[in-house]
């Protein structure tokens, strides 16, 4: 039997999912549901001072019938009493001791008011402790979240004075408002954080009113840019995550993948790609905790099929396969090929070759069906018509390699091999 | 019990003529049907649409919130999308053509769409077209079903002025006098016809007959050109002695009677034999048992294989707990005192193929009898071929004769749909009228 069992810089879970530090854990009577549910740990909402929310708060991009394909908020780290965060903090460790308790922490901008949250927070008995260098909006104004992670001057001395006075483990938060997320991991790593977690929100306009013209979300006529997750999310995070996981220096801290985590598949996806565990909010938001169930049970038989025992078994797998570009072996060469059996004519493959493509489908027009088959010498193996198609397996690439050894771009030019002559 | 009138109450009326193909109850239910949409490319369901419709992107437009839009890539191609997304026999037109069909999956619900897309743009009369300003030239077109109308749409789009001479005192053809009641309501058909008129520079003259107060002479004169959409006439006749009995009716008749009285005077037998297998005989047997018969059956000399209704219109009679006779031809009526008593048929078999590419049914020397008391004919509608004839127009047993699709041997004088076609859809009509308007376009611009 595989075993979901996590152990994250001696911080133990029963499986690697945690709530993301968020509205889904910012309250005890939220965790005690979450854990009742099943999540395996949370990353308390970010405290800090206290601050005051608007109304509204949230927006939200629908795509083809689906609900919230990208959710996006403008709400700020914690708005309730630090105290009684704190006491709730306490009261869920002793009803869950073997679930992770995480606590976000976002401090004024000075290393006494840091010394002072840590401290009121390892009273807590919290397992770890989560710096919020990423909350794109509202906290940049007054130099912190956003501000501190772009920056990774800044983000060192924060983790320095932190590192300074904690005696759990440190986990800063990556904000993906950057063109590359390694210097400041670089930064942090090299301050001493024990561990490394992204992504938090991108900043986004989701939409405007086209009645009012006000983008959303609405308050009192105006709008912010807020901070875009959920499944739209999933693709960048990836590729960030990969960044840190291929850098030697942050490679070193085991990391927590964050962003648009919505399935099993998804999860199998961060851990992958080197996350150690994993971090979920928009899911939660749009479906409630219930999500656990399938999480766990599809990661599970996913990794009975494969014969992985536990997730360490394949933590990491896909990162040597993400190469440079110019490594590529351009001998590599597969062509579409499109099952007629399978095909029910709706044609999406031949005008998207067609308008934007390489007009590799030809047409036989028929009544009411065409029929589309691949020109195999045009076909340039893209996989656009394989993406668009609605029939599962009817279109295949096949592969037809054009020469048996690897070969390389800087290669390629290096024998003055012929480009393409149309 | 002989044929009488209010054999139900008032709510067992009203119950049994409801709408068979209700409407989307809200947006959210249109949405989720038309995002199911592949948005194919030269899609097959445009190719089962008569008047090709952009299905595909009217649905899209669906899902865009583009409902305005959505309206007008309908109408653009059919003027009648609203009455033809009910009555069309889209299980043989578009949506039996919906790739989903391969898939073993549930078409598109392409029809209640187009009606998402349409009810409110008729109701509220919405302005979907602007018309071109006059271009002087005037055009007489004779019925106002769904050929006339059609062309009468499309040239006065492109500024002619129309006047529409109609026997009837209402609009819309057998789309307001013979689909069956629980397809359309009257109510629905004025308003499809006051929304098609509301472009303006369309005249209809009601009760104006061709033949009897105007003649084509007059029209040639006073017009540029005519349109003759006249559609075809009463049932055919059966030839078979006992006829002429009382309780032998034309199911045209039958169902314009429907059509145009309270269900409650409709009078009808307590057996009834409906004679054909076609969509007006589905319509007379289901409409009987609806209206209170206790025992439909319907006859028809071939089998089921070559019938000529669509499943899924023989399945709303089978529902309807119609009987089905196959293989049966009517041989005679006996009456007793003047009435229908008794339908006498020969058992028919089947051999090799006749004209119409059927096998040719043949008795078999045996017969049935059914005791009845009603007996409707829907063997196919007759043209009118004396009208046809009186005006020299070329014909074939009343179907006047078109070159070019419209065309006939007069010059200046066009025609189309069921006039010509002999009988088909509704779909096929409007088709006929736009391919009449081209025609008399080009017609007008070169003279
Ligand atoms: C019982 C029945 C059920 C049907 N059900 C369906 C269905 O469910 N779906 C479907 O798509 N189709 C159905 N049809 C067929 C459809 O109604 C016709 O194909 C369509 O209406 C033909 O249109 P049209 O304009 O050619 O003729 P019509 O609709 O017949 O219109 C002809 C018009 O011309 C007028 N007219 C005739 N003679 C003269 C004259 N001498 N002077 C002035 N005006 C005249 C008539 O009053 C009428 O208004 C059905 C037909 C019948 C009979
Ligand atoms: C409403 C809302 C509030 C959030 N608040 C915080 C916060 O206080 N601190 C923080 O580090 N991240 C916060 N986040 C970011 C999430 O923790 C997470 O990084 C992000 O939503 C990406 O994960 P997801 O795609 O699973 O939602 C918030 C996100 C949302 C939607």
């Amino acid at each position: 039997m595989a075993s979901l069992e996590t152990n994250f810089l001696g911080i133990k879970s029963p499986n690697p999912y945690w709530l993301a530090s968020a509205p889904p854990t910012d309250k005890k009577i939220n965790v005690l549901r979450a854990f009742e549910a099943g999540w395996g740990g949370v990353v308390w909402k970010t405290l800090g001072s206290q601050v005051k929310n608007v109304s509204s708060r949230y927006s939200a991009i629908n795509f083809h019938g689906g609900k919230v394909m990208g959710f996006n908020n403008i709400e700020l780290i914690s708005d309730r009493p630090l105290d009684i965060n704190l006491k709730e903090i306490v009261e869920v460790i002793k009803e869950f001791p073997d679930r992770a308790m995480i606590v976000s922490l976002m401090a004024d901008n000075n290393k006494q008011s840091w010394h002072e949250l840590i401290k009121k927070v390892e009273d807590t008995g919290a397992h770890g402790i989560e710096l919020n260098f990423g909350c794109p909006h509202g906290m940049t104004e007054r130099g912190m979240g956003a501000a501190v992670g772009q920056d990774p001057e800044i983000a060192k001395m924060v983790v320095e004075w932190v590192m300074e006075a904690a005696h759990i483990p440190v986990i800063t938060k990556l904000t993906p408002n950057v063109h590359s997320v390694v210097p400041t991991g670089k930064a942090c790593v090299q301050a001493g954080t024990n561990a490394l977690s992204l992504i938090n929100t991108i900043q986004s306009v989701t939409g405007i009113d086209l009645d009012t013209l006000v983008p959303n979300p609405y308050v009192g006529g105006k709008s912010v840019f807020g901070g875009y997750c959920g499944p739209a999310v999933k693709p960048i995070a990836l590729k960030f995550l990969a960044t840190i996981s291929q850098n030697e220096i942050t490679n070193k801290v085991p990391v927590s993948g964050i962003g648009g985590i919505s399935t099993w598949k998804d999860a199998a996806e961060f851990l992958l790609l080197g996350a150690s565990s994993l971090q979920v909010c928009t899911a939660a938001m749009t479906h409630g905790f219930r999500i656990i169930e399938d999480l766990c049970e599809g990661l599970l038989s996913w990794m009975e099929e494969k014969g992985y025992n536990t997730i360490y078994d394949f933590i990491g797998k896909s990162v040597p396969t993400l190469t440079h570009w110019e490594d590529l072996d351009i001998n590599y060469h597969h062509v579409a090929n499109i099952n007629q059996d399978k095909c029910i004519h709706c044609g999406l493959c031949y005008i998207a070759c067609e308008d934007t493509s390489h007009q590799s489908i030809s047409i036989t027009q028929g009544n009411p069906y065409n029929t589309y088959s691949i020109k195999e010498e045009e076909c340039v193996g893209c996989n656009l018509c394989q993406l668009i198609c609605p029939v599962e397996n009817c279109i295949t690439m096949i592969e037809h390699r054009v020469a048996p050894e690897y070969l390389n771009w800087k290669e390629f030019q290096a024998r003055g091999l012929p480009l393409n002559d149309h | 019990m002989p044929i009488k009138n209010k054999r139900l109450s008032e709510e067992q009326y009203t119950h049994n003529f409801s709408e068979i193909h209700p409407p989307f109850e809200n947006k959210e239910a249109a949405l989720v049907e038309a995002t199911r949409c592949l948005f194919c490319y030269d899609a097959p369901c445009i190719k089962g649409c008569p008047t090709r419709i952009n299905i595909p992107k009217f649905i899209k437009q669906i899902t865009t919130g583009n409902i305005q839009g959505s309206a007008h890539t309908i109408f653009i191609s059919n003027i009648f999308g609203g009455g033809c997304s009910r009555v069309c026999p889209v299980e043989k037109l578009c949506e039996g053509n919906c790739v989903y069909n391969l898939l073993e999956e549930k078409p598109i619900e392409i029809a209640r769409l187009q009606r998402w897309a349409t009810d409110k743009i008729i109701n509220n009369k919405t302005r979907v077209f602007e018309r071109k300003p006059s271009i002087g030239k005037k055009v007489a077109i004779v019925g106002a079903g769904p050929a006339g109308l059609s062309c009468a749409h499309v040239l006065s789009r492109e500024g002619v002025d129309v006047t529409v001479f109609e026997k009837e005192s209402k609009g819309g053809g057998l789309m307001t006098f013979g689909i069956a009641a629980y397809k359309v309501t009257p109510e629905f058909c004025a308003a499809e016809v006051d929304f098609i008129t509301s472009i303006g520079g369309i005249e209809i003259k009601y009760n104006s007959e061709l033949g009897k107060n105007i003649t084509l002479e007059e029209l040639q004169k006073n017009y540029d050109a005519v349109y003759l959409g006249i559609g075809v006439g009463l049932a055919n006749k059966l030839n078979i002695p006992g006829e002429e009995l009382e309780g032998v009716v034309d199911a045209i008749k039958f169902i314009y009677d429907i059509r145009t009285n309270s269900l409650a005077n409709i009078p009808v037998g307590n057996k009834v034999a409906v004679i054909g297998m076609g969509m007006t005989a589905i319509d007379a047997a289901t409409q009987s048992k609806r209206l209170g018969a206790d025992e439909v059956t319907m006859i028809y000399r071939r089998s089921e294989s070559e019938k000529n209704c669509t499943q899924v219109e023989l399945d709303i009679a089978l529902l309807d707990g119609c009987k089905m006779q196959w293989l049966a031809s009517p041989k005679e009526i006996i009456g007793e005192n003047g009435k229908v008593k008794l339908l006498v048929c020969d058992v028919m078999k089947l051999g090799l193929p006749d004209h119409t590419g059927k096998p040719a049914p043949t008795p078999t020397g045996e017969t049935i009898r059914l005791e009845v008391d009603m007996v409707i004919k829907a063997t196919g509608q007759s043209p009118f071929v004396d009208l046809v004839n009186t005006y020299g127009l070329e014909n074939i047993k009343g179907k006047i004769s078109v070159k070019n699709k419209s065309q006939t041997n007069i010059n200046g004088v066009y025609a189309g749909g069921d006039a010509v076609n002999g009988g088909k859809e509704v779909v096929d009509a409007v088709q006929a009228g736009k391919d009449g308007a081209s025609a008399i376009l080009s017609f007008l611009s070169d003279s």
